[in-house]
């Protein structure tokens, strides 16, 4: 492993008509961090994150992922190279069982083809097996593993969540992106996905968090970044960021004392 | 239908005991008796609709795999369709002099509707429900135009005359146009084609099946479902759907091949609008995605509408003592209330895929937390 970090981002930007979504943004991500992405509504986190996965296009900058430019626009490409995430709103392929949604995400993983996969070749019984194996596994990993027949959609919200998560995973990713995981969830929920999230990290997977829940990121996180209105405003370790005026500001408005 | 389904559950479950053989037995004799039931108490011309009706059902069963599978509304279905029976008819017939054999023809065929199924899907990547739906609602009618114009300046597919006196399907010097002497009795060409379109039909029945539980199969659903959050995970879209619409297509060429050989006439005016319409309607009705549905569907939607042609005119006859309406249009009023009423009803069609809740494995049943797997890769 070098000291590399995983994830450069330099002087991103990205507009939509006139709003400035993303200006000058560049922050660094060191492997096996657990990195939070901060800031009031409307400030640009989601948009960062779709620029990364490869879902918008950003106007300028670049993203070097493990040493490598990441192809923008190409979003299998992105998870490819080892970059997964979830979504804001929860987007599970509604009608297929639960166990079918993490073999989905095997898809980029996996040597069948359209041939193959009509002779059924001994390669592929034993890809699908396998594919089978690791999904249920990862489904034991996020803890909803006797929910694996059923359709996602019959899920209750928490366990979608973790659902997506294990989706994400099976990808089998450097870095997994987190776009709100603790939105509409319980302190108890809340609790088991901070687990979650420190399990994965563990495992030897960097984590980059949006979130609100400012308590979540300031006790999981080793570095925040802040941003408001499409700008970085800060980027350090939660004690530091906690105390920054332009943050407390940001939050607050000005004339706000800590 | 309770019956049928107790029945197709017989069939899949593999730990039914010898219940399951017998089930696999009587379905298998059925098949195999019917053309020669249906021919000696109705007659040929019952045997020719059965014979459409497993051509339909390989049509409705390609058109599922971009409808049902992956999502993607097309109109113009029946443009492959007419691809692969005008291809059939170019290269066995005295239009160029070839007489190309099955085993050419057919691979090709398919071949080539997979191509125009590329064609189709090329530019309407982009393009979702009803702007889909007028995107190949054109791509069909182009290509009915296109063989109904292509007879000037030179002369390739006859124009609105059509292609007549075409190879009928032939194995070596065995035609199946003609009854077929096999010692112990003689094979009637109807029923020669029935086996043959059977034995074509559950091919594709297979290859559908497999392709549903597959990579491949799991991909089109996860773009059925939810495009973004498909791309997210990996899946190259645009090849994905590309594969949906020729996969789809090349089944349609094949039963499109099948089709020229035995009608031995081929002409524009069968691959219109209303073709398409109907495969589409075969595969909703049925219950789009399930493909026991959809060949419930195609079968009915082939025989009801020839069942009220043929007792039509008798009913109005023997009850009103003459015939009020004619059986061509009562046909397709009793065809559009049959639609209206299957929609009001049972508007996941008449056999949706149940959603079944599969063996749990009593591993499952342990949520023990559990390691991260390790990728082979």
């Amino acid at each position: 492993m070098t000291t590399q970090p995983l994830l450069l981002v330099s002087h991103v930007c990205k507009a939509f008509g006139g709003v400035q979504a993303l200006k000058d943004v560049s922050i660094t991500l060191k492997r096996g961090e657990i990195y939070g992405l901060i800031g009031p509504n409307g400030a640009g986190k989601t948009t960062l994150f779709n620029c990364l996965t490869g879902l918008y296009v950003p106007d300028s900058g670049q993203f070097v992922f493990d040493d490598k430019p990441l192809v923008c626009n190409a979003p299998d490409k992105t998870v490819r190279q080892g970059i997964a995430r979830t979504f804001q709103n929860i987007r599970l392929f509604a009608n297929m069982t639960a166990l079918e949604n993490v073999m989905v995400g095997r898809h980029a993983r996996l040597r069948s083809n359209v041939l193959s996969d009509i002779l059924r070749t001994p390669f592929n019984r034993r890809e699908e097996q396998a594919t089978k194996d690791q999904a249920l596994q990862l489904m034991r990993y996020v803890g909803i593993a006797h929910r694996a027949h059923d359709l996602a959609k019959h899920l209750s919200y928490g366990d979608q969540r973790r659902l997506e998560v294990a989706r994400a995973l099976a990808t089998h990713p450097k870095l997994l992106c987190l776009d709100e995981p603790a939105a509409g969830m319980n302190a108890n929920e809340t609790a088991g996905l901070r687990q979650l999230i420190e399990t994965i990290r563990a495992d030897g997977i960097s984590v980059l968090l949006i979130e609100h829940d400012v308590q979540l990121v300031m006790g999981l996180c080793d570095r925040v970044a802040v941003l408001d209105y499409g700008e970085l405003i800060c980027e350090d370790i939660p004690a530091v960021v906690q105390q920054h005026p332009r943050v407390i500001e940001a939050y607050l408005g000005s004339g706000a004392h800590a | 239908m309770k019956m049928a389904g107790r029945f197709l559950a017989r069939l899949r479950n593999p730990n039914g005991s010898s219940m399951h053989w017998v089930a696999w037995v009587v379905l298998g004799v059925l098949l195999a008796t019917m053309p020669w039931i249906i021919g000696a108490s109705f007659g040929n011309t019952w045997l020719r609709i059965l014979n459409f009706a497993l051509l339909y059902v390989m049509l409705a069963l390609g058109l599922n795999i971009v409808v049902g599978f992956a999502g993607l509304l097309d109109m113009g279905y029946i443009a492959f369709y007419a691809v692969g029976a005008y291809l059939w008819a170019l290269l066995a017939s005295p239009q160029f002099g070839l007489h190309w054999p099955l085993w050419a023809i057919l691979p090709l065929g398919a071949a080539v509707a997979g191509l125009f199924g590329v064609l189709l899907g090329a530019p309407t990547l982009k393009l979702r429900g009803d702007y889909l739906a007028i995107v190949t609602l054109g791509f069909g009618e182009i290509i009915r135009i296109f063989l109904n114009n292509l007879n000037a300046p030179v002369n390739i597919t006859n124009g609105p005359q059509g292609i007549s006196a075409i190879d009928p399907v032939h194995f070596g010097s065995v035609s199946l146009a003609r009854p077929i002497d096999l010692g112990f009795t003689t094979l009637p060409s109807l029923v020669a084609y029935y086996y043959l379109f059977l034995v074509a039909a559950l091919l594709i029945i297979a290859i559908a099946l497999r392709l549903e539980s597959s990579r491949v199969g799991r991909a089109w659903a996860a773009i059925r479902e939810d495009e973004v959050a498909a791309k997210a995970c990996g899946i190259n879209t645009r090849n994905v759907k590309l594969l949906a619409f020729a996969m789809g297509a090349t089944f349609g060429g094949v039963a499109g091949g099948l089709f020229a050989g035995f009608q031995q006439f081929v002409s524009p005016e069968s691959f219109g609008l209303l073709e398409s319409v109907m495969v589409l309607c075969m595969v909703v009705l049925g219950g789009m995605g399930h493909i026991p549905g959809v060949i419930l569907g195609a079968l009915l939607l082939t025989l009801l509408p020839e069942f009220f042609r043929h007792i039509a005119a008798p009913l109005q006859q023997s009850l009103f003592g003459k015939v009020f309406v004619d059986p061509e249009s009562l046909r397709m009023l009793l065809f559009g209330l049959a639609l209206v009423l299957v929609m009001r009803y049972r508007p996941s069609g008449l056999w949706p895929s149940p959603q079944r809740r599969r063996e749990i494995d009593d591993v499952l049943n342990t949520d023990a937390p559990a390691d991260l797997p390790v990728n082979p890769t």
